[in-house]
């Protein structure tokens, strides 16, 4: 599903975030992103859907190598894979079900079939009787939760998350949690980076370890590994 | 949409109406009166041989931007002037015998400011005797309306590209506060052409807008000025192009060049943010 070999990843400042990234997920996997602030994870993230262009070494996403992806293919490959952030990242002035219905409307899908899919992500994350309000009318937790549904909507391979929970208090993140791992149960592949030393050493999932941009371990059933 | 970037578009179109008026009615006065340039020469005498003829005929012909060449035998200008002097130019019919005129060719330019150096060059050529064309003053009217077609034009490119550096930046400031949505649409796959189209509509919308007053303001003068100075400004060759249609012309023109205005200043905005 992924491949990483020998990427490097230098940014137009001079600072090299990634530093020799070796990494293979297979289809289906859970797997935690974690490290000390800074250390890169936001940036090996964001390679997966060419957020970001690897400065060297190859990044291959379903069999698609994107360090040769063409500019005009991008928004393809976008619709292959959900992403979700830590600030959730909604379009302030469109409905809950307006923002999910969006990623549908830029691949030019029929309004019947637009309804129709909307409706179920959003029974999905639980929020079908929230579907006319507005962002800034919702709590942290459930704007998360309708950025994941957008997420999910395209039927996604893999999803993406940096942080999801990194704004959400403990009971929030769980919620957030339980339907990531519905949406991992149903096949989707999900890469996750975080801080929540609790989420990781309760779930127990392959743990990739990145420490100043590069691999410090990568164990199957790992552990958070740092302190709180 | 702002109203400075309507006002922006509103500007240039106002000026580029006000140019483009005068600009093509000069334009018509200007074709109306090269329709009429002719470059008269005459031969001396001793070109009679019909083989020196052709070659006066060629040398002529070499010179660039001649129109076309026509032999006019001394008959023919005879038979001509004495019917341009209508009774009195009877008398003249006795000069039938002894004709005092000259074998001519009558050369049109085929671009009439060149006129005087084609003359001067047709001056030189050997078996020419005279070299008559239009009076000065048309020369004069020909090269200035060369001049003012071509600061004209150089105006009008000038504002447009103005108005399209004010619009694309005054709707940029409303984009940087768009740049997050941008960055959204992109982040779920929207195409460059997605996210695009809302501006290319505004920019239509922009345009549109901004042709309203100019429009007014150019038609009503124009009416004005046709109608109630006609009279006063009109001569012989100096004609007004008639109100209807050109009027209507024009609006559409400055329609056009509004729409165009206002899409590229608009769609030029949104450039930036697109390379994410
Ligand atoms: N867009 C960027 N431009 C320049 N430097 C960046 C950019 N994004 C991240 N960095 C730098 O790269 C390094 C890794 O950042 P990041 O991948 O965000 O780490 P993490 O997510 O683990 O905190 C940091 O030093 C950060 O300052
Ligand atoms: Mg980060």
């Amino acid at each position: 599903m992924i491949e990483m070999q020998s990427v490097y990843k230098t940014y137009p400042n001079g600072v090299t975030a990634l530093n020799g990234i070796d990494v293979h997920i297979e289809q289906g996997e859970f797997v935690y992103v974690v490290g000390p602030s800074g250390a890169g994870k936001s940036t090996f993230t964001r390679l997966m859907f060419r957020e970001e262009k690897p400065t060297k070494g190859t990044v291959l996403v379903n069999g698609v190598n994107l360090s040769s992806l063409k500019e005009r293919k991008i928004p393809k490959l976008r619709r292959q894979i959900g992403v979700v952030y830590q600030d959730f990242r909604l379009l302030p002035r469109l409905s809950v079900y307006e923002n999910i219905a969006f990623a549908l409307e830029v691949i030019e899908e029929s309004p019947k079939n637009i309804k129709k899919r909307v409706m179920e992500v959003l029974d999905q994350v639980r929020l079908k009787n929230k579907a006319r309000f507005i962002p800034d009318e919702l709590s942290g937790g459930e704007q998360q939760r309708v950025s994941i549904a957008r997420a999910i909507v395209n039927h996604p391979k893999l999803l993406i998350a940096d942080e999801p929970t990194g704004n959400l208090d403990p009971d929030t993140s769980w919620e957030i949690m339980s339907i990531l791992e519905e949406i991992n149960a149903a096949g989707t592949t999900v890469v996750m980076a975080t801080h929540s030393k609790d989420i990781v050493d309760k779930m127990r999932k392959r743990v990739i370890a990145i420490e100043d941009g590069l691999v410090a371990r990568d164990e199957h059933r790992g552990e958070y590994g740092y302190e709180a | 949409m702002t109203v400075s970037s309507v006002g922006a578009v509103t500007t240039t179109l106002l000026l580029v109406g006000v140019f483009l008026a005068i600009m093509l009615n000069l334009n018509q006065i200007t074709q109306e009166v090269e329709k009429d340039v002719e470059i008269k020469v005459l031969l001396d005498r001793t070109v009679e041989e019909d083989s020196e003829i052709n070659r006066v005929e060629e040398e002529i012909d070499s010179i660039a931007d001649v129109g076309s060449i026509e032999f006019s035998p001394k008959e023919e200008e005879l038979e001509r002037l004495i019917e341009s002097m209508g009774d009195e130019g009877k008398a003249f019919e006795l000069f039938d015998q002894s004709n005092p005129l000259k074998d001519a060719f009558v050369v049109k330019p085929a671009n009439a400011s060149n006129t005087m150096a084609i003359a001067d060059d047709i001056q030189g050529i050997e078996g020419v005797s005279e070299v008559n064309y239009g009076r000065e003053i048309v020369q004069r009217l020909l090269q200035f309306n060369d001049y003012a077609r071509t600061i004209g034009l150089a105006l009008i490119v000038a504002l447009v590209l103005t108005a399209v550096f004010l619009i694309s930046n005054t709707i940029k400031i409303t984009i940087i506060a768009r740049k997050k949505e941008i960055g959204i649409m992109k982040l779920v796959g929207a195409t460059n052409g997605f996210i695009r189209w809302p501006f290319f509509i505004e920019g239509m919308l922009l345009g549109i807008l901004g042709s309203i007053i100019p429009i007014a303001a150019v038609v009503s003068g124009y009416y004005y000025l046709y109608y109630n100075l006609g009279d006063k400004i009109q001569f012989e060759f100096i004609q007004l192009l008639p109100f209807d249609p050109f009027a209507w012309q024009l609006s559409l023109l400055i329609l056009g060049i509004g729409v165009v205005i206002g899409i590229w200043g608009s769609v030029m905005s949104v450039r930036k943010f697109l390379k994410v």
